[in-house]
Formats: C-alpha cells, structure tokens, sequence
C-alpha cells in the first residue's frame, strides 16, 4: 500500500490543477451571468445572413 | 364541425357560419407581435397579421423586412405592447451624455450599457443581439436578461448611438442610460470572489471527505496500519489549514464583527463550532490520539459558503439599482435660443431661464411655466391623477409630466436636481435607506441557538472531566461540531431561492426573502387606483342616445390629441364610414366643435355644449362620480350624453375580496379626486373611510409611515407617485403598466396585468414561510439528537460524518420538494397565430 504515498500527492496536485482552472474561469467572467447563455443557446445560427454575434468577447477581462 | 366541408351546404348557412367565426375571431384574435387581444379598431378584415398598436406593427416590419421572423418561432412572449414614442434619442449623441455613460474599448470602439425596459425572455435575447447589428457599425450587442441591461458597442464613426437607441426603442425596448456601471465593478469583483471561495471549500471538502472516506473504512474492518491513519490525519490536515484560511475566513470575519458589535449572528456559533474542530483535530493529529474533524469541518465551510451567496444574491437584487429612477425624467429637451432656433440639448445642460420647445406628447424636460400655447398636461406621474389638466400661458408645468394636446412653450425655473420630480425621487432614496432590514428567522434564533449550546458543550465537559478530561474535551467539541448549525444557516436561504424562482417564472419578481416573510402575514394592504385597480386609459363606459350621432363625434374626435378622444376612437372604431369634417375647431376646457357632412356638431363638457344647444333629459338617475360626462349637439339640441372613465380590472373585485378573507385590510390611497376614488371603491365594496382621495405623493408617503407604526403596511402601485411609498412600506409592491424604472424601490414587481397576482403572492408567501419553518424545524431536531448523542459520548465521527450531510440533504430536498409557487409558468398568450375569417 505505500503506492498511496505517491497516488495521493499526485491527486493533490491534480486537484490544484482543477482549482486554478475554475480560479481563472472566474476571473474571465464566466460565472457573471448564469441566465443569458442558457437562453442564448436557443437561437439557431442564421445561415442567411450570418450574423450571429460573436460569442462573450473579453471585454470585461482584467485589462493588461 | 362536419358540415364545414360538406359541398351541399346551403349559402345562408355558410354566411351564418362566417358571421359566428368572425364574432369569435374577434374575441380571440391576438396581436402578431406581442400576442395580446387586439382591441376591435384594429382588426383589419383580411389580413393575416394583426396588431394591437402601431408600435407592434413597426417592431413586425422591421422584422420581416431583415429576416428576423424566426423571433415569432420562440414560445414565450412579450406581455405588453410596444409603445413606441417616436423619440429621436438625439440626446444620446451630445458630449455631455457621451461623457456620463460612454466608455471606450481598448480597441477603439465605443461601449455603454443601456437599461431596457421589457426584456425577460430568449425571444428578448435574440432580438436585442441581432437587430442593432443589423446598424452598419455596431459591433456587438450584449444582453443581461437578469438585470435587463445591454452592452453596446459600436464604431463612433460609423454610426450614432441615437440610431441604436432608435432601434431597440421600435422594438418596444425603451433604453435609458445606467448609471450604475462604476459600482457594478465593485460587485462583479465580490462576486467573483464569493465564486472563488466556493470552488476552493468544494475542491477541498471533497478530497478530506475521500480521505475519511478510507480512514472510516480502515476503522470498520478491524484497524487500518497506523502509519497509514497517520498518513491521511496529516494530508486532511494540510488540507483543511488553507480552507479555514482562504474560504473560512469569511465566518470568523462575521462572527468578529457580531461580537464587535453586540448583535448575534449565525456566524458566531459556526466560528465556534469550525475554531474548535480545527483546533482540537490539529492537536490530536500531532499528539496521535482522539478524532480528527477534518471532513465535518470543510464541508461545513463549502455548504455555508453556498447558502450565503444564494442569499447575497437575493439581497442583491433588492437594494439593486435605485437609480434607475432617474431615467424616468427626461434625458433630452428641445431648447429655443436667442434667434429662435431649436436644438436638443441633454437635460442636464439645461439651466433656469431657458425657453422650452414641448410639442404634443413630449415629455416636459423641467420645472417652468408656460410661455406661450395652450395645451392639457397629464400630471399622472406626479400626482397619480389620470385626467389631464388644462394649461395656458402663466400656468405652472413639472418636469416628468407629459403634454398631450398641443405645442407649448416653456420658461424653465427649476431644473434637474432642483425639479419636482428629483426632490421626489430624492426622498424615495432616503426611505430606502432609511428602512430598517427585517432580521431574518435563522438569525433571531442565532441568539438562543449559542447559548444553549455553549452551555450544553460546558456541562458535558465538566460532568466527564474528573473521570477522563481527554474524552470530556472530546465529547464537548464532537457537541459543537456537531450542533454546527449548517442546516440552519441554509434553511430560509435556500427555501426563498427555490421560492423566488418558481414566483418568477409565474411573473411575479420578489426580490428579498424579507417580503416573504412580511407576507405571510396579514396586514394592511393600500392600493393606488390608477393604473393598479383601473387599467389607466379612458374609455366609453356608457352611451345614450342614437347610433347614427356615433360617426359624427368619431369624425371630430379623430384628430383630436384630447385623451377622452382617445376613448372615442377606441369605442368607435369599427365604425364602418366616418363622414368628412369640413372644419373643426377646440375649445380649450370646453371641447371641440365642428361641421360635419352638413350638420354642426358639438362635443364636449355640459356646461360648453349646453351653452349652444337645448338640453335633453338623461335617462340616467344616478351618475356615477368616476365617470366624465360629455354631452354631444347635433345642430343646436342635445342628443347623446356619453360617459367616459377609466375602467377598473375585471378580477379587481374577486381579487380584493380573496385578500380581505385571507384576513387582509384593504384600503385605496389615491391622488385622484375623493369622489372618483369613492365610486371605485363603492364598487368594490369598499367603505368610504377606506377610500382616500387626493393624496399627493408627500401625503401618500406621510399615510404610510403613520400606519407602519403599529401594523405591516403593504403598498401597492404604479408609478412614480407612489415610489416613494412603496419604499417606505414594511412591502412595496409595483404593478404591471407602470414604467418599469420607476418600481427599483418596490420589493416585489408584478408583470402580469391585474390584481389577481396579488393572492398567488400572499398564498404563496404564506407558504415558503411554512416550508422555512419545517427547514429550521428538521435541522434543529437532527442537532438535538446530535447533542444528546454528544453528551452521553455516543457519538463518534462516522455518525457526525453522516449525521450533518443528512441533516442539510433535508433542508435541501425540503426546499424543492416543499409547495411554494406553482411550478407552472403562468398562461400567457402563447399562439400569436391570428384567427381570422
């Protein structure tokens, strides 16, 4: 069983990996609205004329 | 039906049946756009679209004209019409305006965010994002339905934002500018973090919980190699040091300022329970003996964590945005300068002494008086009074009231924050403030909740110490774990979540748990008239006299910008011919006369009419006080008395007599004239000392505070007339009709028309109350049973460990499970699909 000294620092640092991944989601703003996109994703493209908005632009980011 | 297609019908049949299809046509037929019933003068024979106002017909063509129809594809619909004012928004492109709300991109392109009126659904999403695209130079369109605000963002040197507020507004979506995008900054970095600190606790409560996961399975099947047990204690250990550090903080911080400030809070007990479970589950992890609370404790973080920003969101939306209030008064006026020529200007830059240009149904931009023309002025957003007042040069005019006759002239005295209107909204912010926050039930019983536990942790200490002071401490801490009151903290929150929603989706917005709570309870309920008991628009509620005088008063009526006119042409207007009006003429206060296909006709007052003709005798016996009468001469005798008024909803009657059984006292507190409001409430079945009449704003305000001294007080209204009761009410409540800016200060909005609403808000408060109660109930039985396990040293990890998991699993399948609010959405018209013959 000491396989569990090496399994289980490694699944800590996967679990760090997870944070700063949900870390940097929430700073890009991906939490800020949670009922829009739901309803956004109605919509069909317009194959006619294409005007689709582009998706959430980072416009609300941390500006450099 | 079978003979429909049956060959041999006979051709009287079939007229008949075309005749029965039309009248039910006509009672169903829906607006293409919005799906409300359209009124009969404005069905069209034939067509296959029909709509219920010029907006909605504006909003259709743009939509078919670019392809957009696929809009009419989603299911849920707009609820009102659109009111299209045809307003240029030139405002919007002044420098001062762009100043104010502009911000620039770091890409060159210019941005703000606009408040909308009206947006709350995917068919909303889709067109606000599509159709200012369709702008050469706008390049992106963003819309928050929760908040109702769109970002724009649009090349400056392509297009005007004039343009784009032109066209939202043609859709129905009147924009106003938001003000508040410096302070939402703020917020969007608390919420972030509050979502930082609920992703962290997760991540870490889990992984501990895996940990004593096989720790507690070790211990079950006979022992588990020590150095392995040791092994886990000191990783939960390192885990649970930064949870309580980062994502734990925010309790001790809490229960630091309760402490500070003498108030109890549930954080105090939660800071004891997480302190001592740290603390004694550190020792003995160095000393290698005792339990470690390690699982109990991180998981208790990461679900308070999760309770607390449910309810910080929906306190949130309740102290959200009482500036919104502010783009009710108008953002632009048209100014005359010196040579007489006229430029818009932004309302900001006006000053005293300017020279006003107010056209017909232009909204007055401040305080002033009257220069020059006569015109009638509709005070109903100051006063709540719905007919509108005569004025002439010399009379006074507010700013925020709406011309509806003719052109006027008007010297500014006072303007922005000195006018009517701001004072007004000024004290609406001040009541706000002022309103003490209902402390919510979990925290009145925080108080006892520390007290008896504490004492309780004492007691079992102190009885198993002189025999074994380690177990002693043990049992005590293992109570306070255990006792942490976790189901608790999330009872009310989570309970007014799931609440808030289903109401929502019922068109019913509640913005804080503390309504509800207000709610459950009967109290005194005042209601405006205008707008909340009647439907706020004049028309023809009686008729006496000959059918063929209708074409004729509908001939003169037609030009006519009078708001009775307005209930003529509703009246009339399937009226097949309207003859020709060689002249006519108004009389200001009086009427409007005129020759119509050979006759003279005069429409009026009594007193005008029957200055030029002989009176005839009215059938009528008694005239009801809330009715205007108007007298209509056919070449110089009287011969039809019509009766117009505002009519009171139809479910008015049933809705207010379900509240007053419910156990509510139902008053009107109105600015419109005493007798109406009597009249109204006389058909209500209303007393006349629950009637009160002519209240100004001011007065309204005054009423309210002195009944919320001794009992809840619930108000009820539409417009800015009332605002600033409704945010002076134990709850205030806005209708639907009224402008949806002006109702930031009411706890809770109503969309869907009439009083109806009202009942499934007290039926369903009365109920997330009782569903709260049974919450606290379950979760204080499981921490009793967990104390007195605790005291008798029964109680080891693994039952902790399952024991509070249990207990909040309750509180959650409770707060789903449990009847608030119909869980339906409420019937709107759905099929814009018109039915016509």
């Amino acid at each position: 069983m000491s396989i569990l000294y090496l399994v289980l620092p490694l699944a800590l640092v996967i679990v760090l990996a997870a944070v700063l991944a949900f870390s940097w989601a929430a700073r890009r703003g991906q939490f800020d609205d949670l009922e829009t996109p739901a309803l956004r994703m109605l919509h069909d493209d317009d194959p006619a004329t294409g005007t689709r908005p582009r998706p959430a632009a980072p416009h609300d980011a941390p500006r450099p | 039906m079978a003979t429909s297609s049956n060959s041999s019908t006979t051709p009287g049949a079939n007229a008949a049946g075309f005749a029965l299809g039309r009248s039910e046509a006509r009672r169903e037929t829906a607006c293409t756009h919005c799906g409300l019933p359209v009124p009969d003068g404005f069905l069209e024979d034939g067509a296959t679209a029909q709509f219920c106002c010029a907006g909605c017909r504006t909003a259709f063509s743009i939509l078919s004209e670019h392809g957009l129809d696929q809009y009419y594809g989603f299911a849920e619909r707009r609820t009102s019409p659109v009111r299209a004012t045809g307003r240029t928004y030139e405002e919007f492109d002044h420098e001062a305006f762009q100043s104010l709300y502009v911000t620039t991109t770091p890409d060159g392109l210019s941005r703000v965010e606009l408040f909308l009126e009206g947006v709350h659904c995917a068919s909303c999403v889709w067109l606000v994002e599509r159709v200012p695209l369709l702008l050469p130079g706008v390049v992106r369109a963003e819309l928050n339905v929760g908040r109702s605000l769109a970002a724009i963002e649009w090349d400056a040197a392509a297009v005007h934002l004039s343009q784009v507020a032109r066209s939202l507004e043609s859709l129905g979506y009147a924009p106003h500018p938001y003000l508040g995008v410096r302070r939402d900054e703020v917020r969007r970095k608390e919420d972030r973090s509050a979502i930082m600190r609920i992703g962290v606790a997760g991540a870490i409560a889990i992984n501990v919980m895996l940990a004593a996961l096989a720790m507690y399975s070790g211990w079950l099947a006979n022992g588990i190699e020590s150095q392995y047990e040791r092994f886990f204690r000191y990783i939960s250990l390192g885990l649970t040091i930064p949870a309580v550090l980062f994502p734990g903080r925010v309790f001790f911080a809490g229960a630091w300022a309760a402490l500070r400030t003498r108030a109890l809070h549930l954080d105090l007990p939660i800071a004891i329970a997480l302190g001592a479970g740290v603390i004694r589950g550190t020792i003995n992890t160095v000393t290698d003996t005792g339990p470690v609370y390690f699982d109990g404790v991180t998981v208790l973080i990461f679900l308070l964590l999760v309770g607390r920003y449910l309810q910080q969101r929906g306190q949130r939306a309740a102290t959200d945005a009482s500036e919104l209030l502010y783009s009710l008064t108008p953002q632009g006026a048209r100014v005359v300068d010196e040579g007489g020529a006229v430029r818009e200007l932004p309302a900001a830059a006006l000053l005293p002494g300017m020279l006003l240009d107010v056209r017909a149904g232009d909204t007055i931009a401040a305080d002033g008086t009257v220069a020059e023309g006569r015109s009638s002025v509709n005070l109903s957003l100051l006063t709540g009074e719905s007919r509108p007042v005569s004025v002439e040069a010399g009379s006074t005019v507010y700013a925020g009231t709406l011309n509806v006759a003719g052109p006027l002239r008007v010297r500014i005295e006072r303007a922005g924050e000195e006018s009517r209107v701001a004072r007004l909204l000024r004290q609406v912010e001040e009541s706000t403030r002022r309103r003490a926050p209902v402390v919510v039930l979990a925290n009145r019983m925080a108080g006892w909740f520390v007290a008896i536990v504490l004492v309780l942790a004492v007691v079992t200490w102190a009885v198993g110490a002189p025999t074994d002071p380690s177990a002693a401490l043990d049992n005590a801490i293992a109570l306070l774990v255990v006792t942490c009151p976790c189901a608790l903290a999330m009872a009310t929150p989570l309970a007014v979540t799931v609440a808030t929603g289903r109401a929502a989706r019922r068109g019913l917005f509640i913005k804080g748990g503390d309504a509800i709570e207000a709610l459950s309870r009967p109290g005194i309920i005042l209601l405006d008239k205008t707008g909340t008991i009647t439907e706020a628009r004049v028309s023809l509620v009686h008729w006496e006299g000959p059918e063929w005088v209708k074409p004729l008063v509908l001939a003169l009526e037609q030009e006519s910008t009078h708001p009775l006119a307005d209930g003529f042409r509703r009246a009339f207007a399937n009226l097949a011919e309207v003859p020709l009006v060689e002249s006519s003429s108004h009389v200001t206060g009086g009427g409007i006369t005129g020759r119509v296909s050979g006759h003279d006709v005069f429409v009026g007052s009594p007193a005008f009419v029957s200055r030029h003709a002989t009176p005839m005798p009215s059938g009528r016996s008694t005239i009801d006080d809330s009715l205007t009468p108007v007298w209509i001469a056919v070449d110089g005798a009287v011969v039809a008395h019509a009766y117009l008024g505002d009519p009171v909803r139809p479910d008015a009657k049933t809705s207010i007599s379900a509240l007053r059984q419910a156990g509510w006292s139902v008053r009107i507190l109105s600015g419109d004239a005493t007798p109406v409001v009597r009249a109204v409430g006389r058909s209500l079945g209303l007393a006349p000392d629950e009637c009160q009449g002519e209240a100004t704003p001011e007065e309204k305000l005054r009423v309210v505070e002195s009944l919320k001294v001794d009992h809840r007080v619930v108000m009820v209204g539409d417009g800015v007339n009332d605002a600033a009761a409704i945010a002076a009410a134990t709850v205030g409540i806005g209708v639907h009709g009224g402008a949806e800016a002006s109702l930031a200060t009411a706890d809770i909005f109503l969309t869907t028309p009439g009083l109806a609403p009202l009942v499934e808000l007290m039926q369903g408060a009365g109920n997330t109350m009782r569903v709260i109660r049974r919450n606290i109930t379950f979760s204080l039985l499981y921490n009793v049973v967990g104390a007195s396990l605790a005291i008798v040293g029964l109680i080891n990890p693994v039952i902790a460990a399952v024991m509070m998991p249990l207990s909040s699993l309750t509180v959650v399948l409770g707060s789903w499970y449990g009847h608030t609010f119909e869980r339906t959405a409420s019937n709107r018209p759905t099929s814009p699909r018109t039915v016509t013959a």
